[in-house]
């Protein structure tokens, strides 16, 4: 009746993931409460789990991510303190439960952190920086997120009901195979990763049509900001990789629940495809999480320099260049698997090559820093960080890329160090510096500068002291994964890396006390002006936050930094009156009646049914997987077939909510970057 | 080095492809072009299973090869089913352009019984198959051709719920134009599905069969 | 740098772009089957030459995958151009270039995979068939 599942998949004899799960259920319950009491749930059913503004559903893509955030970095925490003390000794985690802990490690932070995070900027940012209303498909997009949330529901899950992979955070045949792996363990993984596998590629398909078929008038492709331009060739990655991870995933699926012989030993079974397969989408995988990075920075390294972006082109054409060769390196990840020379030798060489560009990007940066009139607020801290962190680290990788040096590096801890090192320092650091940069846009009111900075300086300090010792572990021999080991010269820098984690845990610690407290003390921090940084592009033409339809009237585009001419144009300081419409020109603004999608449970409730279907399929319950599947195919049915896709807002509700976003500067305290330019 | 000190016609004239002066595009083309993106997707998710045929062909475990076991008559007639099939949806297509509820609703009709003999035949091949010994459990080479030729049957069998539900939606509202665009992604779909046949048939059964 | 806001026109529909299987033409239903005919014509013609080409003897053996690849991929032009209505026109290049990133993708996967799993197979192969094949 229940398939494999029974009572005895309840972990009760292992203290830390009761506790764990304890705790996480008892804090949901406790939110669910809150809101429930107070009265908040037909707001946010109405407002948050049915919008399909692509703001809302950016701002839910980044809390999930934050939230993840707290779960990976937990098991962090947990194999620092397990190396700082297993010289001679296991620790305190068993090895079944230390595989568990580094497989959710990285599942966690790849799929459910720097993935959401990045995808939720671009969600939330592209549209408004185009010049329009929404992206392409909003109810997709709705789809889209909670679907990836719902591979995140699945994975804390297996912290409470049965286990977790222990196979790393890419199952390797042939142990993810049945035979070495019986348990729900990689089941968990791989509908999980799947199923949100297929909320991603939505997003990608969503974002790439946005971004090539719905643009402000005049926004020609040159025109667009740096941010949109790699965001364009993320998606554009994301529709090309994700099948082949999809693909692959359904081969072990496949070999697991129906007794193919894709990666087996025996039957002919080939393993070696499965490492060929989900490289070859793995590794276009960091480039889909680096490039919105990448833009991020070009944001706002020009808008805190004060300057255009160097090189406009170059970084196009560099961008571009980026999204197709990381398509060509693919067998870097396994070297050591037995290609011959030749076929080393080719990738190793476009490994390197794959620098080029990413090296103009950032001379391109310096070059826009030189000469400006640099502020050194918080987000452009992260921006320099990143200089400096992504650049040692991208030189590993070089290193790396040459064959016989991967020979003794690979899967050491130098690896391990570099993913890290490139990941924090791209990935991450970008993630920060964009919430923190677009924070006011989304919300009204700044984060707090002073508990900003701090948590700047406790996570790179953090950073560097986690992560440089293990550089030197992996050249003195350590391999990655260890769940104890007896060379006692390991032991110093391992302690080293666990106080690193240490500080990173005070950095995250002042990152959740900056919310707080910038929530308590938003009147102090608002941003009236809804342009707080005197930023370049559209997006600061909007009040803070701006109405549901971003733009009363569509902006008309007349070159790069659209927001940045239309200020020097009208030659005040007024930012409703930038290129977001006429009326600092003293033009009578016409108002007209706008459509906007209307809100829509499609994506929760397919989201329901998926995770039905997803829990009823690791444990083997066939016929409550047949009636999540119906459910999901049924809702889909029902959206089809509503008459009304739109709601009208009238024209005197659009010149009612324009007039108070645009009364901003009135009520706006003395803003220090808004200086009058001629 | 910004673009700012050129004008707007030579920023314009560099651009390579048409510039996007008039603003988002018509719902018709964003929906469409959204879908094409979809399957490009999709052709990139079926190229991951024919390079995983392609390495595994040989893998026979000892059992049987494509050569013992496909029948190139009744591939023949799938491939007539489905490229008739395609032919009717694109009639049903025009039916729909010149809003003619008859020659659609006919010419739908065409389709998903061609497709629905397409999918019996498969399945009798599949089932004749397992019933030999040759299922995908025997060896890595049937694994493959079960999966990627399934996944195949898999996206006509959810273009035939599809085409269903299309004809029930122009029965209930007519040619509404939302039921329009839906109309036009059904027909890339389901062209496209012929497209992939087309390397199916050749690469699995074809040159599985060459001497 | 300040050359002020470009005159553009704006809210004018976006001038002759065409969603992927549109027919580009507002042409008569009798022209749109023709179109569907002629494709469908060359599709069977071309299946037909494959399918006898295949387990042939007539044509030299080795080059027959050439010819069977040839003739498939000819078979999808005959589809793209007659029953998706993709051209090579001004208002279709958004669609072609999509179709073409994917073409690139689909073939660095398919060569890459083949290149490297057949590389691995050479030099991965049993200890006792190399021993075998040393002796």
């Amino acid at each position: 009746m229940f398939g494999k599942l029974s009572w005895a998949a309840v972990p009760l004899d292992q203290p830390l993931p009761m506790m764990a799960s304890g705790a996480v259920a008892l804090a949901i319950l406790g939110v669910l409460a809150w809101v429930v009491v107070r009265g908040h749930a037909p707001y946010l059913w109405r407002e948050w789990i049915t919008s399909v503004d692509h703001k809302r559903i950016g701002v839910m893509y980044t809390l999930l991510a934050l939230v993840m955030l707290l779960r990976g970095f937990a098991d962090a925490l947990m194999m620092r303190s397990q190396q700082a003390l297993a010289l001679h000794s296991g620790g305190y985690l068993p090895p079944e439960h230390y595989d568990q802990v580094f497989s959710a490690h990285g599942t966690v932070m790849i799929f459910f952190v720097a993935m959401p995070f990045m995808i939720g900027l671009m969600n939330f940012v592209v549209p408004l920086q185009l010049g329009v209303r929404d992206v392409a498909f909003p109810t997709l997009n709705s789809v889209g997120f909670w679907l990836t949330a719902t591979g995140a529901l699945l994975v804390n899950i297996s912290l409470g009901i049965g286990e977790f992979a222990r196979t790393g955070w890419l199952p390797y045949p042939p142990l993810s195979e049945l035979t070495y792996s019986p348990g729900v363990g990689v089941d968990y993984y791989c509908w999980a990763v799947q199923i949100s596998g297929v909320g991603t590629l939505l997003s990608g398909i969503n974002l790439v049509t946005t971004i090539l078929k719905v643009r402000a008038p005049g926004m020609t492709y040159l025109r667009m900001p740096m941010f949109c331009w790699t965001a364009l060739a993320s998606n554009l990655l994301i529709v090309a990789a994700f099948p082949i991870l999809t693909a692959t995933l359904a081969m072990l699926l496949l070999d697991r629940y129906l007794g193919f012989h894709f990666f087996t030993n025996e039957a002919g079974g080939n393993m070696m495809m499965f490492m060929n397969l989900i490289w070859a989408w793995g590794h276009p995988e960091v480039y889909i999480l680096v490039l919105p990075a990448f833009g991020v920075f070009s944001e706002v390294i020009s808008t805190f320099a004060q300057k255009p972006l160097f090189g406009y082109r170059s970084m196009v054409l560099a961008t571009m260049a980026i999204c197709v060769l990381s398509f060509m390196v693919w067998l870097h990840h396994f070297f050591t698997m037995g290609a011959g020379a030749n076929v080393n030798a080719v990738f190793g060489i476009a490994t390197t090559v794959i620098a080029v560009p990413t090296g103009v990007k950032i001379f391109n940066w310096l070059f826009t820093m030189y000469g400006g009139r640099l502020r050194y607020d918080s987000p452009m801290l992260w921006a320099v960080a990143f200089m400096t962190t992504f650049v040692v680290g991208g030189m590993t990788g070089v290193l790396m890329a040459v064959p016989p040096a991967d020979f003794v590096l690979h899967n050491s801890l130098f690896l391990v160090a570099h993913f890290h090192n490139v990941i924090i320092g791209g990935v991450l650091f970008g993630a920060f510096a964009g919430y923190t940069y677009w924070f006011p846009k989304a919300f009204g009111f700044r984060l707090h500068e002073g508990w900003g900075k701090a948590a700047f300086g406790f996570w790179v300090a953090g950073f560097y002291t986690a992560f440089m010792p293990l550089y030197v572990l992996g050249l003195m021999g350590m391999t990655r994964r260890l769940q104890h080991y007896d060379v006692a010269a390991w032991r110093p820098p391992l302690l080293v890396a666990a106080g690193g984690a240490a500080l990173i845990l005070i950095g995250i610690g002042c990152q959740i006390a900056q919310l707080v407290v910038s929530i308590r003390g938003r009147e102090a921090l608002r941003d009236a002006t809804g342009d707080p940084w005197n930023g370049r592009t559209l997006e600061w033409a909007t009040a803070s936050p701006p109405p549901a339809f971003n733009f009363a009237t569509l902006p008309r585009v007349g070159g790069t930094d659209a927001h940045w001419r239309a200020k020097q144009q009208v030659g005040n300081v007024n930012p409703g009156a930038g290129a977001g419409g006429a009326g600092a020109k003293g033009e009578a603004m016409e108002y007209q009646d706008i459509d906007m999608p209307r809100n829509s449970p499609t994506g929760v409730v397919s989201a329901f049914f998926a995770t039905v279907m997803g829990f009823a399929l690791i444990w083997h319950i066939w016929w409550m997987a047949a009636l999540g599947f119906a459910g999901a195919y049924g809702t889909f049915v029902i959206f089809a077939w509503r008459d009304r896709s739109e709601d009208r807002i009238p024209a005197e509700e659009v010149a009612r909510l324009d007039r108070t976003a645009r009364r901003g500067p009135e009520m706006a305290p003395d803003e220090p970057a808004r200086a009058v330019r001629a | 080095m910004s673009a700012a000190g050129l004008s707007a016609a030579d920023v314009n004239a560099a651009v390579p492809f048409v510039p996007d002066e008039g603003g988002p595009a018509p719902v018709r083309i964003v929906v469409g072009f959204g879908f094409w993106i979809f399957l490009i997707s999709d052709i990139v998710m079926f190229s991951a299973f024919f390079a995983a045929y392609a390495v595994l062909v040989g893998n026979t475990a000892g059992g049987p090869s494509g050569m013992q076991l496909f029948d190139l008559r009744n591939v023949a007639v799938e491939t007539a089913c489905l490229l008739l099939s395609s032919f009717s949806c694109g009639l049903a297509s025009i039916g729909a352009g010149a809003r003619r509820t008859g020659m659609f609703q006919a010419a739908m009709a065409v389709t998903a019984v061609l497709g629905a003999a397409f999918l019996t035949l498969e399945i009798r091949e599949f089932g004749g198959l397992v019933a030999r010994g040759a299922g995908p459990g025997r060896s890595a080479f049937l694994s493959a051709f079960f999966a990627l030729v399934g996944c195949h049957g898999l996206h006509v069998s959810a273009g035939l719920l599809w085409l269903l539900t299309m004809m029930a939606q122009v029965w209930a509202k007519g040619f509404r134009e939302d039921i329009l665009r839906r109309m036009l992604c059904f027909s890339l779909f389901w062209h496209a599905l012929d497209i992939i046949w087309v390397a199916l048939f050749t690469v699995v059964y074809l040159m599985g069969t060459t001497p | 740098m300040s050359g002020g806001d470009e005159p553009v026109p704006a809210g004018r529909q976006q001038p002759g772009d065409t969603a992927p299987g549109d027919q580009p033409s507002e042409a008569g239903t009798l022209h749109g089957i023709t179109g569907y005919v002629i494709g469908l014509l060359l599709a069977v013609g071309l299946s037909a030459v494959s399918f006898w080409i295949g387990p042939s003897h007539l044509v030299w053996a080795p080059s027959i995958p050439v010819a069977l690849i040839v003739l498939a991929i000819a078979q999808m032009g005959v589809h793209l151009v007659f029953f998706l209505h993709i051209t090579t026109g001004r208002d279709n290049t958004n669609n072609v270039l999509a179709l073409a990133f994917g073409i690139l993708i689909v073939f660095l996967v398919l060569t890459g995979s083949l290149w490297i799993m057949a590389n691995l197979d050479r030099n991965m192969r049993p200890i006792d068939e190399i021993m075998r094949m040393q002796r």
